[in-house]
């Protein structure tokens, strides 16, 4: 199932990720697997209630080895670090690889949204990029990693048996045929494979 | 990146734009602006952006129409209460050390933080010796800020905030209920000037004491933030305030060692 990753010519130079309902848990475990020095930014949207959400960097600070931090508006895209979206904002990804703030209507009730940040991401890396779902419960991301892979990029989707909520996952899997659809150990496999193509 | 064709079309519209209405976008950060380009050419029944290229350059009402779009009218008030504390508890202070004060609130939309700056100036006893200007390009959002009639149903979910942000009053002590809204007191409005004023193509005005900008520079790309910034600068008296929204930092511009952080965390920035 990880065939279209082997026989890529293109390197990957941004993941994105995008979780809900049960996605703390979720991501945790798949960014723990990264050595401090992963080359590669991550830059994750995860739906949580306003007042935790603000919280997330700090929370996963204490358990990555890669350096955490909580976007700022015009910040320039860095290697080998972890961004989250700072709750209440839309976070984009421009053309010239830095971040864009905006406070947008909600998109699947969700600010910020996965579609926005996949999307964008997908405009400004093209086949660079690799995008991920994880669990949830809400209809957000589906469009967005339809968008990627529209754009040649490398999509993967958690695995909707293994995912806390399958309904997420499962919304994308209809909508655009995943490249992987992978548990978590799998997924936490390809991450590491990227920065060692 | 190569260009695509989507690209391409923004980018021919916002020039369209620029030569026809002076309405100067092409220096607003790329995703979301398509983003909304895209919206407005849903909503506006046009088959591409060319289309709406057409229709906009040959009918100013379909421009109108297209603005209210480009612009992102969303607001609270006292939004980011700890702001709004920290603007009473460590900027008033030395506000009030002046006889008479100048304020601007640039990119005020619809009028929902200017109204909480009056209220936050009121009960410190300033906004009788204030002139506050308040800025905008979209003259709708201006006529809606003008008038201070908010959704009664918003206005009481902004009695939190208010509260937090160290209001001294109740909130319902400022407007009169009718309807479905709620209808700010006059009184508020008394010295505010409301102007229609562009951050991109504009230039200063006047002397203030206190720049508020929040969440408005987010949609510039970082050369019209800069531009955003000079004014601002230029605007302000020697040591004068200036806040912007909780995520924004002038840090990324060559105007951060032009000002020194006086509340970091709730980006109040004062000149040096």
């Amino acid at each position: 199932m990880n065939s279209s990753q082997k026989n890529r010519s293109q390197p990957i130079e941004a993941i994105v990720i995008g979780a809900s309902a049960g996605g703390v848990q979720a991501l945790l475990r798949l960014l723990q697997i990264l050595p401090t020095g992963f080359h590669l930014p991550v830059i994750a949207v995860l739906h949580l209630p306003k007042a935790q959400e603000s919280h997330l960097a700090e929370v996963f600070r204490l358990h990555v080895k890669m350096p955490v931090s909580q976007v700022q508006d015009k910040q320039r895209i860095a290697p080998g670090q972890i961004y989250f979206a700072p709750p209440d904002y839309h976070l984009s990804v421009e053309r010239d690889r830095s971040f864009s703030l905006s406070c947008e209507e909600p998109v699947h009730y969700s600010r910020p949204a996965i579609d926005i940040l996949l999307s964008s991401a997908a405009d400004a890396y093209g086949p660079a990029l690799a995008a991920m779902l994880l669990t949830g419960a809400s209809h957000d991301g589906a469009e967005g990693l339809a968008y990627v892979k529209a754009a040649g990029g490398l999509t993967f989707v958690q695995d909707p048996a293994e995912a806390e909520s399958a309904t997420m996952p499962q919304a994308a899997i209809d909508r655009c045929q995943p490249d992987n659809v992978l548990n978590l150990q799998g997924l936490q496999a390809a991450l590491l494979a990227m920065e060692n193509h | 990146m190569e260009t695509g064709s989507i690209e391409i079309e923004l980018e021919l519209l916002m020039q369209a734009i620029y030569l026809k209405y002076s309405y100067d976008f092409r220096n607003y950060a790329g995703a979301s602006l398509k983003r909304r380009v895209l919206h407005a050419q849903q909503e506006m029944g046009c088959s591409s952006i060319s289309a709406l290229q057409a229709k906009v350059v040959h009918d100013p009402n379909a421009f109108t129409a297209l603005l209210q779009f480009l612009t992102v009218p969303t607001t609270e008030m006292f939004r980011d209460p700890a702001y709004f504390l920290a603007l009473r508890e460590q900027v008033i202070p030395f506000l009030k050390t002046y006889p008479s004060l100048k304020i601007w609130v640039a990119g005020c939309s619809t009028g929902e933080e200017l109204y909480s700056m009056a209220i936050l100036l009121h009960e410190e006893g300033l906004l009788e010796r204030s002139i506050i200007y308040a800025t905008d390009i979209n003259p709708k959002s201006l006529e809606l800020a003008r008038k201070g009639i908010f959704a009664l149903e918003r206005v009481r979910s902004y009695g939190a905030n208010y509260r937090a942000a160290g209001g001294t009053g109740s909130l319902t002590d400022y407007y009169t209920a009718a309807y479905e809204g709620a209808l700010f007191n006059r009184e508020l409005c008394e010295n505010i000037t409301f102007a229609d004023h562009s951050l991109a193509t504009d230039s200063v005005f006047a002397e203030t004491h206190l720049v508020c900008c929040r969440n408005v520079m987010i949609y510039f790309n970082r050369e019209l933030q800069e531009r955003a910034l000079g004014l601002f600068y230029e605007s302000l008296c020697r040591r004068g305030f200036l806040g912007l929204g909780s995520k924004e930092t002038i840090e990324f511009s060559p105007y951060a060692n032009r000002f020194e952080a006086l509340v970091r965390a709730q980006r109040i920035y004062r000149k040096i």
